[in-house]
């Protein structure tokens, strides 16, 4: 069984279990984005996907296999993640910083072979980042930056990709941009994994939608199934209204008066 | 395809080099020699270079060759190697820690030894030998306190940083009261220990040292490609495969490993890991990033330096080099402060 799934996950901090039992399938070779209320869960979620949490309970499964019988540097070769945030060391090159996306797939003594070298000049060049090559990081726009992060984990080539909020902190410029990006990587025949806060970008380039509150999924599927009033009103205690785009087709949320007085 | 690197690719084998730190680590390889040279020739007995280049060469017996090779070359390679393992120590924390000022000092690495070279005092203990084993006690003793009570689902480098300095303040404290209260003969001989000298340095000290310096320099590559990774975060690393808590913990021994060699070796010497780091990331230009190479070169020519000063500064006065680190480390910082307040 191909792929990346977790079976009744439990993850949790303290006493608390942040994901109380949660069953997901990663589909492949789609742009599935996730989106639901602050604090639900969902970085903990793409976290646990990728190994970073350990399970209290129940499995993740990569590959038909427990992700906890691989090595971190395996685990890394087959997926990837960027983080919510991350931090450039000061004066980095942009070339330097997406070098070190090539890390799984390096050891003491083989540091810098062809494979490493073709692989962020791919990566800097489907980001679109290459003429920034030797510019300093700290130097680059917002936009560009984060296109930087995502070239980074472009460079780990992992056939798995989950981005935690790539877009936030972006103008609606940037932002699209970068949506771009990703599509294009689900193009090339990855499978990508976005948490996004903004509703309407989500149900315009996900092509699988996933819908959490309070550590659970409430809703999966196409966003023009799944996006409705309820949903909204589930999610996020609004109501709403829901149009659609007569260009594109994809669901529009307009929010109205808040159910419970904000 | 960037220029500045040097690409070496053999087989299975492949690294790439950057350029800039690689001259600047030949250059202060030159630098160390060089001061080196200098401490071998200077001296109440004048020795001149091709005096010494024979000696080196093995071409000559006698005095001369006493005087250079038994008591002048155990000193140097002291200076050079404990220099180095200093440097490498206070890189390792400075990076750790994310904090330019962490250091085994300021961890309180130091301040433990000194407890336990003041408990080995009031037990009696003379020799010099007890003195090392009882610091290094205290060193590690310290240092494994700090981790422990800093540790929390994950050791975070503030923590660490915060609860060191926690830690070596309360040691300081208990050493100074030590002092005040502590008969005359026992604060002279924990004071003598206090000062750090690498006058007893001597052939069977060195080898030693220089087993346990080589099992250091062994790790380095593997430490050096956790510290870049770790640079960028922990949730980056390990999301990049690095296993983040234990490259910590490994990179915590290897700092107080290197510290507790010098420490055990010379006694106390401040300063040098602290600005052995700033001083290496300054002229390679690398940023936050270390080259730990880099920092452990500065580090020897750092206490290189400082010893020939302290031997030949002052006629006619020989000053514990500790002392004089110190006063180099002061001067460096306001130095610091003063570059660092222009800019900001
Ligand atoms: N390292 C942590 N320690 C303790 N609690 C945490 C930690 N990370 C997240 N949490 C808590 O877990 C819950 C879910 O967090 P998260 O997965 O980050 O939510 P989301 O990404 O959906 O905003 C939140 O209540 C948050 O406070
Ligand atoms: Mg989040």
């Amino acid at each position: 069984m191909p792929g990346l799934s977790a079976r009744e996950l439990r993850v949790g901090y303290g006493a608390r279990d942040v994901l109380p039992g949660l069953d997901f399938d990663v589909p492949d070779a789609e742009l599935t984005v996730i989106i639901g209320p602050n604090a639900c869960g969902k970085s903990t979620l793409l976290h646990a996907l990728a190994r970073l949490h350990a399970a209290r309970g129940g499995s993740v499964l990569l590959d038909g296999k427990d992700i906890r019988r691989y090595g971190a540097k395996e685990v890394a070769r087959r997926v990837g993640l960027l983080p919510q945030s991350s931090t450039a060391p000061d004066g980095i090159t942009v070339h330097d910083l997406v070098s070190r996306g090539r890390y799984p797939h390096q050891s003491v003594l083989r540091g810098w072979s062809r494979e490493d070298a073709r692989a962020v000049e791919d990566a800097l060049r489907s980001t679109g980042v290459l003429d920034l090559a030797h510019r300093r990081v700290d130097q680059l726009s917002g936009g560009q930056r984060q296109r930087v992060w995502i070239a980074m984990a472009v460079a780990q080539e992992t056939p798995l990709f989950l981005l935690d909020e790539p877009t936030t902190f972006l103008d609606i410029g940037h932002q699209v941009e970068v949506l771009r990006l990703m599509r294009e990587l689900r193009e090339a025949g990855r499978t990508v994994v976005a948490v996004l806060h903004e509703i309407n970008h989500a149900a315009r380039y996900a092509t699988h939608l996933v819908a959490m509150r309070e550590g659970r999924i409430i809703a999966r599927g196409d966003p023009r199934d799944i996006v409705t009033p309820e949903l909204i009103g589930t999610m996020f205690g609004l109501t709403a209204r829901v149009l659609v785009d007569d260009v594109t087709g994809a669901p529009v949320v307009v929010p109205d008066e808040p159910i419970r007085p904000a | 395809m960037a220029p500045g690197y040097l690409v070496l690719r053999r087989g299975r084998f492949s690294a790439r080099l950057a350029v800039g730190p690689l001259l600047v680590r030949g250059l202060l390889a030159l630098l160390v020699l060089a001061l080196s040279a200098l401490a071998l020739t200077l001296g109440r007995a004048q020795v001149t270079l091709p005096e010494l280049v024979s000696v080196l060469g093995g071409r000559e017996q006698g005095t001369l060759r006493t005087v250079v090779l038994e008591w002048r070359l155990p000193r140097v390679v002291a200076a050079v190697l404990f220099g180095a393992a200093l440097g490498v120590s206070g890189a390792v924390f400075q990076s750790l820690t994310r904090n330019p000022l962490g250091s085994p000092d300021v961890i309180g690495f130091n301040s433990g030894a000194f407890t336990g070279v003041v408990a080995a005092v009031l037990l009696g203990a003379t020799s010099y030998v007890a003195l090392s084993a009882w610091a290094l006690l205290g060193g590690v003793t310290t240092a494994v306190l700090v981790y422990v009570l800093a540790f929390r689902r994950g050791l975070s480098g503030f923590r660490f940083l915060i609860v060191g300095i926690a830690v070596g303040t309360f040691l300081s404290s208990l050493n100074s009261w030590f002092f005040v209260k502590a008969e005359q003969q026992q604060a002279l001989r924990t004071a003598v220990w206090g000062a750090g000298t690498l006058t007893r340095a001597d052939w069977t000290t060195l080898a030693l040292a220089g087993g346990a310096a080589l099992a250091v320099a062994a790790v380095l590559p593997l430490a050096g490609r956790w510290l870049r990774q770790l640079e960028l975060g922990d949730t980056t690393a390990a999301a990049l495969g690095v296993p983040v808590e234990r490259a910590k913990a490994v990179l915590v021994l290897l700092g107080v490993v290197t510290t507790a060699l010098v420490t055990a070796s010379a006694g106390p010497i401040s300063f040098v890991a602290l600005a052995a780091p700033h001083i290496a990331r300054r002229i390679t230009r690398r940023g936050g990033s270390v080259d730990l190479p880099s920092a452990a070169l500065v580090g020897s020519l750092l206490l290189l330096a400082s010893d020939v000063a302290a031997q030949h500064a002052i006629s006619g006065v020989v000053l514990p080099v500790g002392a004089v680190t110190v006063c180099f480390g002061g001067l460096y910082l306001v130095w610091l402060l003063v570059v660092e307040s222009r800019r900001s």
